[in-house]
């Protein structure tokens, strides 16, 4: 059973449908073509909120719905929890 | 099984879903002897709020152009205007008489609260049981003006009940619909997908100038905004920027061509279609100018559970959060939880909304008018002199 969703594939970011705990083994699959994708997670992540797929070096684009959502400024790994503490806006 | 739609057909042949006598404040001063008369009549709709005094230019236009589209509503059979002057109180009465249903004016000063109370009841009073006689007609979603708007989002909007909106506005405009969208400013970071999808190069330019307008006012006030625009409720729900909370809002709004840019409270002059109107994302604020503007139910998908309503217009709430569904229940109408689970499907979802879109057109109460949920909130452009 999936855990986490993502809207298109290219994207950095997952959302999670299921709390996540930390170290946590969980597929995500991608909305636009029914693929799954398996991902350790590297800290807990709860129903909502984001899960990196990808990973991106420091300042790097972070995607989702095919789409900048902003920036992370220290960079992001596979595994990730990802919200207002390492993504920050592009625009304000 | 399609249901037959059936709605008030106004005498200048707009389909209302509601059949309310309003008692329309000019001004805040005037909300007293409002409140006065829906008290002692049966049937009647106050509409106190707190503007309309010393307002100017632009600011007092838009306050206008919000009680004359209110009053001229299609949900609303007749409407009783009370102002404490009579000019501004005449003016608006007048506006909303242009499209043929009974209005009273009745203004204060010279006369007392006590004697207009007296006056104007006896109106409200004619007025309720004669709309009382009013019958539902059959009627077509090409009859009807939609308004869309989502609230206390989060990522399950995104992924949910705004795409479940945006496969029902697809629908509608199929049916040759009237759908407006807006929140401005919520569309920061995928505004260019808005702008591809404006019918004319005009368009875009227009929206293009609506949307960098809107937004300077903001970036003028040089505020952080996180907690603001994403909200704490959106930030708590997962979304960390305003671009990703764009993006979920934008997928309400469906994959059709817009045919218009309406400035706020405005009513389109050209035919049916997907419609941008320049608006606050606050929720009441934005309900409150598209009912101005002439929309007859709302479509709102809800991820945390904003609990909003409209006094004249069914908010239909959509959520596809599962805790929100099961923690809110009294407030959602739509549960779409199931497309997270991947157990729904968005066409089906798209059946479920629209087959409660019909029942609400039809007479059913949504959760918000159930539980009373009356937010009529007026956009102030700029402090009144």
């Amino acid at each position: 059973m999936h855990k986490f969703l993502i809207h298109k594939r290219g994207d950095l970011v997952g959302v999670a449908t299921s709390d996540i705990e930390v170290r946590e083994k969980v597929v995500g699959i991608y909305m636009d073509d029914d693929t799954a994708v398996e991902v350790t997670a590297r800290e807990s992540v709860p129903l909502g909120h984001k899960i990196a797929v990808e990973e991106c070096g420091p300042g790097g684009a972070v995607i989702e719905y095919g789409v900048q959502i902003g920036k992370a400024a220290e960079g992001l790994e596979v595994g990730d929890y990802v919200h207002t503490h390492n993504l920050k806006s592009a625009r304000w | 099984m399609e249901q037959q739609l059936c709605g008030y057909r106004r005498e200048n042949g707009r389909v209302g879903v509601r059949n309310h006598v309003a008692v329309l404040p000019v001004d805040d001063i005037s909300n007293a002897a409002c409140e006065a008369v829906a008290s002692h009549i049966n049937g009647t709709l106050p509409l106190p709020h707190s503007y309309g005094r010393l307002q100017y230019g632009e600011d007092l236009e838009l306050h206008f152009r919000t009680m004359i589209g209110l009053g001229s509503n299609p949900n609303v059979a007749a409407a009783v205007v009370i102002g404490i002057e009579e000019n501004w109180t005449k003016k608006i009465a007048d506006d909303i008489a242009q499209t043929g249903k009974p209005v009273a004016a009745f203004s204060i000063e010279g006369h007392g609260d006590l004697e207009t109370v007296w006056r104007a009841s006896w109106k409200a009073k004619d007025f309720v049981q004669w709309a009382s006689e009013l019958r539902r007609e059959p009627v077509e979603l090409k009859d009807l003006t939609a308004s869309i708007k989502c609230g206390e989002s989060d990522t399950t909007t995104g992924l949910g009940s705004c795409p479940t909106v945006g496969v029902a506005v697809d629908r509608l405009l199929d049916e040759r619909a009237t759908v407006y969208f807006g929140e401005t400013s919520e569309l920061t970071g995928g505004e260019h997908l808005i702008a591809e999808r404006m019918a004319t190069p005009e368009l875009k330019d227009k929206f293009m100038e609506t949307y960098t307008s809107y937004v300077s006012d903001i970036e003028a006030r040089d505020a952080d905004l996180l907690g603001s625009q994403p909200t704490q409720g959106n930030i708590a729900g997962g979304l960390s920027t305003i671009e990703e909370k764009a993006l979920g809002n934008i997928e309400k709004t469906g994959t059709k061509e817009i045919v218009g840019v309406l400035g706020p409270a405005e009513a389109p002059q050209d035919g049916p279609g997907l419609y941008f109107m320049d608006s606050s994302s606050a929720a009441a604020e934005h309900v409150t100018l598209m009912a101005a503007g002439g929309a007859v139910a709302h479509l709102f998908p809800t991820g945390q559970g904003n609990v909003i309503g409209n006094p004249i217009v069914p908010v239909i709430k959509v959520s596809a959060n599962p805790k929100t569904v099961k923690t809110m229940a009294e407030h959602i109408d739509v549960d779409v939880s199931g497309l997270l689970s991947r157990e729904l499907t968005l066409p089906e979802a798209g059946d479920l909304l629209m087959d409660y879109l019909s029942r609400t057109l039809n007479g059913r109460m949504t959760a918000a008018e159930a539980l009373g949920h009356r937010e009529f909130t007026m956009t102030k452009l700029y402090p009144s002199a």
